[in-house]
């Protein structure tokens, strides 16, 4: 492997990690503050690339269709915490991560009748001409993803430590009931989990369609590698969600240089396992540590 | 609390990701070629009988085409031009002064169904001859119950298996073979590129890597040598790495086989790479999703298809008349223009009937050897030569290469 080669790839593993990265962020957001892990976070992507698709076909520019394809995913996100999460708020752990699923194969359904079982495209967002890196290429969209994930995890560390809000939510996160004790609204910060991991996935999904495409199928494989990402970074930390996906985007990549393609998903399914075994709280979780 | 939700969650996981696959196998079964035929309207010339009215009982002939389900793009146009055939035909006397009647079943797009759909036609409605199916796997399930009843079966899709692996008596096909277009792939890239290396870029699916089969075996006898042979799965969405490894080892063309999206990442993947190879793609990429999808990246790519693609190409006056008889005659009654798989139901219909009346009977055995001995039969996909051994009926001439310029198919001559 020469090392032009090796640069590429880890070039496009960052540029894949990044839209695993943005999909573990969002399965971390709502398992900080329910416990629930929600498998229908792929498909949150998949809605956006295919609800941006169709507002750029009814004529509308590309940032519109972008801000509409979040605003729309958002209210999908809100209400379906709303119809399916909540009135199971005080059920079993289990009964709200199998809604969950139930809800991904009803997105997709919805999906695959509204838009067909055709992959669509978009746009590029400013254009297609590579850019070198040294011996490396990448395209500008690929700039648009990686920014746009460096936005999110900023944006939401400011959050988390800066603002009141951001507190009780991660007070919500330790302990609800102490959480409601102090005053927080626990069902708000549930709804406010679910309605801004929408618009993060969805946001990742518009911005991927233009070099990947997205199908009514495409969000099932980059729910299962966000979720494998957010594990590996450990389930509950924002930045090691950030960390997982860019590693798992990377180890793909490379899997597929040095062993061969065949191997590619496995790579990340056996990085999952293998954390889960050496290290169950991933690379930035920390141990919980239960006191009697 | 939260190791416990984790293991739980680990097994919900794995059940999921069981599930996600289950669902993703049943899929291939509808990624037939899209390899364009021209239709021709022979039948209605090879009728002799006056102009009277067909009498006497109807020749039963029976149909399964995938009209609803995923594959319906290329199912419900063969409905439509059996339906509307079955009306020339009559129109013009019928076959051996009976009429005609085609009773069509619709398998959905399930194989399951093709298989239930063919029993009842061949028990309950006693029909002399099958014009079957739409897609690859409902062909593959239903051959064995058209070859232990010895009923002749015209199949209207493309997988190699069809007619390359058992029981393969009573079955003809009428779409270029998979196996053909890889020829016609490999005829181009050997002989107007005129280059020796070579680089294959396959979907791991059965269309893919069937394609990806045909290539290594016959690369080497026009003297191409595969560097490099890298997959993908059919929902990979970058093979940027693939490509890497590919480029890694120099190779002077690529050949992509599968059906989009792959190809079409592959192709932006090519152009961001700055790979300044020709791309040569399959039959799978004859649509204009394909252009829709890769955008500017579609630029010269060439990729094998049938002549209908590019009239201009057919130079045999016979198949020339036949394709603009067919093409008028599916407008007329339509209203729309035909695609190729239009023409594989057409082709299937009339090689039957011309076996038909050259047998004079609509005995099994006859129409069999009667189909074996059919010769420079014009038909949409090229001129059909059957026999004994082959049941395919087309050769490599009877395709021609397409380049994609200014986003519209022009002949690469």
């Amino acid at each position: 492997m020469s090392f032009d080669q090796f640069l590429q790839y880890i070039v496009s593993g960052i540029t894949n990690g990044s839209i695993y990265a943005l999909t573990a962020l969002g399965f971390t957001l709502i398992y900080n503050a329910t416990d629930i892990i929600n498998f229908a976070q792929g498909e949150f992507v998949m809605l956006g690339g295919l609800t941006a698709v169709s507002l750029h076909r009814l004529g509308l520019p590309l940032p519109v269709a972008f801000c509409g394809a979040v605003l729309i995913v958002m209210l999908v996100g809100i209400i379906f915490e709303l119809l399916a999460i909540r009135p199971l708020l005080k059920a079993s752990v289990l009964a709200q991560i199998i809604v969950t699923i139930g809800a991904s194969l009803a997105f997709r359904t919805f999906a695959m009748i509204f838009w067909g079982r055709d992959s669509l495209p978009l746009p590029a967002f400013s254009g297609e001409t590579p850019i070198k890196i040294f011996g490396a290429r990448m395209t500008p969209q690929s700039l648009w993803v990686m920014g746009l994930t460096l936005v999110i995890v900023v944006a939401l560390q400011l959050f988390y430590r800066r603002t009141l809000a951001g507190k009780a939510v991660r007070a919500c996160s330790v302990n609800p009931e102490a959480a409601r004790l102090m005053g927080i609204s626990y069902s708000r910060v549930v709804l406010i989990s679910f309605a801004v991991s929408a618009a993060i996935s969805a946001a990742g999904g518009v911005l991927i369609t233009p070099s990947s495409f997205m199908g009514y199928g495409s969000g099932a494989m980059i729910g299962l590698k966000g979720f494998a990402a957010a594990i590996l970074g450990g389930l509950g930390s924002p930045i090691g969600a950030v960390l997982g996906g860019l590693a798992l985007g990377v180890l793909e990549s490379l899997a597929v240089g040095v062993v061969s393609a065949g191997y590619k998903d496995a790579v990340a399914f056996l990085i999952l396992l293998a954390v889960l075994f050496v290290r169950p709280q991933g690379l930035m979780g920390q141990r919980p540590v239960e006191k009697v | 609390m939260h190791r416990k939700n984790v293991v739980i969650v680990v097994a919900v996981l794995a059940a999921l990701g069981l599930l996600w696959m289950v669902g993703c196998g049943g899929g291939e079964t509808t990624t037939t070629t899209a390899a364009p035929t021209t239709e021709t309207t022979a039948v209605a010339t090879t009728d002799t009988t006056a102009p009277a009215g067909p009498s006497g009982d109807p020749i039963l002939i029976g149909a399964v085409v995938s009209a609803t389900g995923p594959a319906s793009p290329l199912g419900e146009p063969e409905r439509a031009v059996l339906a509307m055939m079955e009306t020339q035909i009559n129109d013009a006397g019928g076959v051996l002064g009976r009429p005609v009647q085609i009773i069509i079943e619709d398998d959905q797009s399930n194989p399951k169904e093709a298989v239930t759909a063919t029993q009842k036609l061949i028990q309950q409605d006693k029909v002399v001859a099958l014009i079957g199916c739409t897609t690859s796997g409902a062909t593959l399930a239903i051959k064995p119950i058209t070859a232990e009843a010895g009923i002749p079966q015209l199949a209207m899709a493309a997988s190699n298996a069809i007619t390359d692996e058992p029981p393969m008596d009573w079955i003809w096909r009428t779409p270029q073979k998979d196996a053909l277009a890889a020829a016609r792939a490999l005829k181009y890239v050997a002989e107007t590129l005129g280059v020796t290396k070579i680089a294959v870029l396959h979907d791991e699916n059965a269309f893919g890597a069937s394609g990806a089969a045909e290539i290594a075996k016959s690369a080497p006898g026009l003297g191409l040598e595969i560097v490099a042979t890298e997959s993908y799965k059919t929902d990979d969405t970058d093979v940027t790495a693939q490509l890497t490894k590919i480029k890694g080892a120099n190779p002077e063309a690529l050949i992509v086989w599968g059906t989009n999206p792959g190809p079409a990442v592959a192709a932006k993947n090519l152009k961001q790479l700055g790979m300044e190879i020709p791309y040569i793609g399959s039959h799978g990429i004859a649509n204009k999703a394909f252009i829709d999808l890769a955008g500017d990246a579609a630029e010269g790519v060439v990729f094998p298809a049938g002549k209908l693609l590019a009239v201009e190409s057919i130079t045999d006056p016979a198949q020339k008349a036949v394709v603009s008889q067919f093409v008028a005659a599916f407008e007329a009654a339509t209203g729309g223009k035909p695609n190729t798989f239009a023409g594989h139901a057409f082709d299937a219909l009339a090689l039957l009937v011309n076996a038909i009346n050259t047998a004079q009977s609509t005995d099994a055995a006859a129409i069999q050897s009667a189909l074996n001995a059919t010769t420079g039969f014009p038909g949409t996909g090229g001129i059909f030569n059957y026999s004994s051994t082959d049941h395919d009926g087309l050769s490599v001439d009877d395709m021609i290469m397409i380049k994609i310029e200014g986003g519209a198919w022009v002949w690469a001559k």
